[in-house]
């Protein structure tokens, strides 16, 4: 069967369908492996996998010919074999007994992690291959393909974000095998493929497989989970399960060993909590919900966790609760009769739990008449009221092992940093107090980077004396920081001394400490707290904080990573003791993204040079104004350039969307569908201009909106605050438009350069910007955290001002 | 339906694969003899003390107690480890015992009992017998050791290996350690290994005045602190948090 027999046009439909069951595969991979493993390797598996892309630019270079002689048969046996080895993959990969824990203890581990990285690369590779090996066959229509493959990328995003509230991560992943399927019934109507019957034949492999597949479906989490942890114990078991975007939530009972969750509890405690309901989140990360007391003198206990200082310094009418989770800082404010207690929680599950079928446990905590939940992400909340509170609390979110290893580093957090502190204080009444509960970690690492945040949003907020606004006291698990709208009285600080002192906690940190005060109850080698804070109150900050070991700089808006700590200057120290001690210090997160970049530059060196030494030894003919150096540089600088500001500009939006998932959906999908459309509308203009004109024109308007949305987008965004949310998103969309619209040119106008006899490299381009996509992805998170997603978006500014230099794109028309 | 049955293999294959093991071990075992584990376990009792030197500094003493390294030189670890990973029995790292559960390493083994201080004539409470390795520990330094165990299969196999080992002076019990062991209390020590939100008030209770608990605090591979309480006189409690590892916050302050 040859290529004339069957149909000149691009299989537009089933490309673009194979594109969104990819990205949408993608995105499901991320959280499959967030539930079984963890975030952080979760991220570089699937990271890793994208490469998958890159080799298929490479496979193709080196065997273009023979499969775009059957172009036809391989483009829908890839499609076939990717809605198969979507499901089969993941089988696979889940399988392997990969323990993150082990990593550094057992080398074995490393090659279970590549073998998942390998197996996962599958799908990746063969979606790639349809789309690319379609570039080569209808090379004059190359910006339609792109347009088709951005356009189903961008509603495979959306699509599966929507599709994650409704059904279960392991259900939607037979959805995706399924979309494939039905790509390859559309991709058999648009090529008139002539045996229709490998539609049924697809079919059946698919049943078969989800048949034989059905019991192996079910979550295989790692036995080191919290949750797997607690279901050994006799008498536990899973009563309810839901998933959304914002994880896998498992409710679970125990009946024979309460869950007693009480962190922080004094040692002077004589209380037992009270019968609770464990909440995990993707099989980590408990919160529980409490059986609500029939007097609340039960709720002693919860009396007895430095949480519960601030009640003891004066009267508390009113408090805003950030991250109400199970209720239990809502119980807290009951049990201080607090007249008015609003609550915010981001994860609607965990408040419909609260109210319906848990609403008699809970004694229907969130809808009794002084507490009002607001399930809405918290800076949005403060953006759209002017309500002020005696007390604001930051309750403790996170979990302790995940916290201490160092595993949130990558993730960006908007509620520590300090112009977040500042909207809190904004909403304080006079003599108010702003409260932090945080996890202990030694080297104490968050409470100081905390307090460093405080002091900074205080300084700049025009305070002159920090010092006299701030107390930090400890126990062995937790620390609580306040702030006071005001200076802390002698009245105030004894109460707070008297309140430690009942409860075996310690003061770290108040105005009037002395060194001799500190230290009583919970012992350190040193008094590393109190030391750390008086040098911050110092003229000795910066070098106190330059010689500290843990990174303690505040996290901005513009550098969200409140849970990075780490410094290259201890990595080599704490990695000679990993065996005497000091594994624990490590800082995964951080370590995991640099091997995740170091891996891809790697491979990306040996997926790009291979086409090369093939091309020679083939020697293929050229035309000689195609110089191979050109291709490399522009093709990686656009894949370089294309996700900086993709994911820069995600990071921009939440501060104006706010809700993560919200965000996530809008900014990505946006910027998908109109670089479709750019690059659409590039295939019409390339028929009245060359392509250089229009790389130029979309390179002059790539950078002029980028710099105009860096200076503007902040004062915009301030303004526009109050708004509908409907209205915001369409202002989003508005400003996302244009500057997406040109960013879908330069890849389409790029390859228009490769037709003809230069046809060889746009397989090798492919796999170029495939291999700068993945390298990009971990780069533009690196720079953030050094310095700052405006730094991002002026990078790819400037890699894209690189393009006007390259000689790549010859005056070319179609 | 193929993929199904690569999976349903791999599956297979494990379960192949641990028979392998066992049967390996059943053969080539009796090959190891007593020797070879004695002169690996001195060898390990060499690195830990070198260890414990290196961070004398910061656990406050030079070396450990010399019959805390003598307990160490004497149980033999390889009894409380999955035969599949006898070969790493005597390396100075945790090891998974399966159902999620891990046996320390023997580095913190050594600081954890350390800590305790314990008199021959204790009476040692310990919360999460895991493999029972900690409990052969404290069976060779004390008279009396008490331990709980939350994962019925665990508690029985730790039975039965201590009892094969002729640690007849510890007392196992399946169940919920947070009320402690009532009957037996009150306890001169108490090592708490299993993870918990808080420190059970029923355990301090159940500790004696000048009493001592420990508590490695985090992931089961990695005891990122130890956690020392101690009942003193008055009833006054006091927490010490110990880095096990000779590490400072501050650089060129060594």
């Amino acid at each position: 069967m040859t290529g004339s027999s069957l149909r000149i046009y691009p299989p537009y439909l089933s490309l673009a369908l194979l594109s969104a069951s990819a990205l949408a595969y993608e995105v499901l991979l991320m959280r499959l492996f967030s539930i079984i493993q963890w975030h952080h390797f979760a991220y570089m598996i699937i990271g890793l996998a994208l490469l998958g892309y890159s080799i298929s630019g490479t496979i193709i270079s080196i065997f273009k010919q023979q499969l775009i002689n059957h172009y036809y048969h391989f483009y829908l046996l890839c499609i076939i074999l990717f809605s198969l080895t979507t499901i089969g993959c993941y089988m696979l990969a889940q399988d392997i007994p990969f323990n993150a824990e082990e990593i550094l203890w057992d080398v074995k581990q490393v090659f279970y992690l590549g073998a998942m990285f390998l197996i996962l690369t599958l799908p990746f590779f063969l979606a790639a291959t349809a789309i690319c090996l379609s570039f080569i066959k209808y090379e004059a229509k190359v910006p339609w393909i792109y347009a088709a493959d951005l356009l189903g990328a961008g509603i495979g995003s959306l699509s599966i974000l929507f599709l994650l509230y409704w059904v279960f991560p392991q259900w939607a992943l037979i959805l995706i095998g399924i979309s494939g399927l039905i790509a390859v019934i559309l991709a058999v109507y648009e090529l008139r493929y002539p045996v229709p019957k490998i539609v049924g034949i697809n079919a059946l492999l698919l049943i078969g497989l989800l048949i034989y597949a059905g019991p192996y479906l079910e979550l295989n989490m790692s036995p080191y989970k919290g949750l797997m942890q607690t279901l050994r114990i006799d008498g536990t078991e899973v009563i309810e399960e839901h998933s959304s975007p914002l994880g896998y939530l498992s409710v679970v009972k125990s009946e024979q060993v309460p869950f007693r969750y009480a962190p922080g509890l004094s040692v002077k405690s004589q209380a037992e909590p009270l019968d609770q309901i464990g909440v995990f989140i993707d099989g980590d990360n408990m919160s529980v919900m409490t059986r609500y007391p029939a007097t609340l003198d039960k709720l002693q206990y919860l009396d007895e966790m430095t949480s519960a200082a601030p009640y003891h310094l004066k009267k508390i009418d009113s408090v805003l609760i950030i991250g109400a989770g199970g209720g239990a800082d809502v119980l807290q404010a009951k049990f201080h009769n607090t007249a008015t207690i609003d609550a915010i929680e981001l994860n609607r599950q965990i408040v419909d739990l609260l109210n319906t079928r848990y609403a008699d446990f809970t004694g229907k905590l969130y809808q009794q008449n002084n507490v009002t939940i607001h399930v809405t992400e918290a800076r949005s909340f403060l953006t759209d009221t002017f309500v002020k509170y005696d007390l604001l609390e930051l309750a403790l979110i996170d979990a302790f092992n995940a916290s201490s290893s160092g595993l949130y580093a990558l993730n960006e957090s908007y509620l520590y940093t300090v112009e977040a502190l500042q909207q809190y204080f904004d909403h304080l009444k006079p003599g108010g107090y702003l409260a932090i509960t945080r996890w202990i970690k030694l080297p104490p690492r968050d409470s100081l980077k905390l307090v460093a945040t405080a002091i900074r949003a205080l300084e700049e907020n025009g305070v002159t004396s920090p010092n006299k606004q701030l107390v930090l006291l400890r126990s062995w698990q937790t620390s609580t920081l306040l702030v006071k709208n005001g200076q802390f009285s002698d009245q105030e600080l004894a109460a707070l001394q008297q309140f430690c002192d009942a409860r075996a906690f310690d003061l770290a940190y108040t105005p009037t400490l002395s060194r001799k005060q500190v230290n009583r109850f919970n012992v350190l080698s040193e008094p590393m707290f109190y030391e750390a804070i008086s040098a911050m109150f110092s003229d000795e900050r910066g070098q106190y904080l330059a010689r500290y070991k843990f990174d303690l700089q505040p996290a901005t808006d513009d550098r969200p990573y409140f849970h990075h700590f780490f410094k290259w200057a201890t990595f080599a120290e704490i990695y000679q003791l990993r065996r005497q001690g000091g594994m624990p210090l490590i800082e995964w997160g951080y370590i995991v993204l640099v091997a995740t970049l170091c891996i891809a530059i790697l491979l990306s060196i040996v997926l790009i040079l291979l086409p090369l030494w093939f091309f020679q030894r083939a020697q293929l003919s050229i035309p000689p104004d195609i110089k191979r150096y050109t291709v490399l540089y522009y093709f990686f600088a656009i894949g370089l350039a294309f996700l900086f500001i993709e994911i820069a500009f995600i990071q921009k939006f939440t501060l104006f969307l706010h809700h993560p998932v919200t965000t996530i959906a809008v900014v990505l999908t946006a910027f998908l569908v109109f670089a479709g459309a750019g690059s659409l509308l590039s295939g019409r203009l390339l028929q009245r201009y060359t392509n250089r004109t229009i790389i130029n024109y979309a390179v002059g308007g790539i950078t002029t909106l980028c710099l105009g949305y860096l200076l503007l987008l902040g004062p915009l965004f301030a303004s526009l605050s109050a708004i509908a949310e409907p209205i915001k998103i369409m202002i989003a969309i508005s400003l996302i438009a244009p500057l997406a619209f040109c960013m879908g040119m330069p890849f389409p106008m790029g390859l228009a350069s490769l037709g003809g006899q230069a046809n060889l490299y746009i397989p090798w381009a492919w796999g170029i910007n495939g291999c700068a996509s993945v390298i990009s992805a971990v780069l533009a998170t690196l720079l953030a955290i050094h310095f700052g997603f405006s730094i991002v978006i002026l990078s790819a500014v400037i890699l894209y001002l690189t393009l006007l230099l390259t000689n790549l794109a010859v005056a070319r028309r179609s | 339906m193929m993929l199904a049955n690569i999976a349903d293999g791999i599956k297979a294959n494990q379960s192949r694969i641990r028979l392998v093991i066992c049967l390996w071990w059943i053969l080539v075992g009796p090959l190891f003899s007593a020797d070879t584990y004695d002169t690996a376990r001195q060898e390990l009792v060499k690195l830990i003390e070198d260890d414990v030197r290196a961070t004398s500094a910061y656990l406050g003493q030079e070396s450990l107690d010399v019959r805390v390294m003598s307990a160490i030189a004497t149980v033999p670890r390889h009894e409380f480890v999955p035969p599949e990973l006898r070969a790493l029995a005597y390396e100075n790292r945790p090891l998974p015992i399966g159902h999620g559960q891990t046996i320390s390493q023997p580095y913190i083994v050594a600081i954890m009992t350390e800590l305790l201080r314990l008199d021959p004539h204790a009476r040692v409470l310990e919360i999460g017998t895991g493999s029972g390795y900690q409990a052969a520990i404290l069976a060779e330094l004390v008279d009396e050791v008490y331990s709980i165990e939350i994962i019925k299969p665990l508690a029985e196999q730790a039975s039965l290996r201590l009892a094969r080992l002729g640690y007849n002076n510890v007392k196992i019990m399946e169940g919920d350690g947070y009320y402690g062991w009532e009957q037996q209390a009150p306890f001169d020590a108490i090592i708490v290994t299993a993870a918990a939100s808080h420190i059970p008030p029923p355990l301090i209770k159940q500790l004696k005045t000048g009493g001592r608990m420990i508590i490695p605090v985090g992931s089961p591979f990695m005891a990122q602190e130890l956690l020392l309480v101690k009942k003193e006189e008055g009833e006054r409690i006091t927490t010490r948090q110990i880095l096990p590892v000779r590490f400072v916050p501050l650089t060129g302050k060594h």
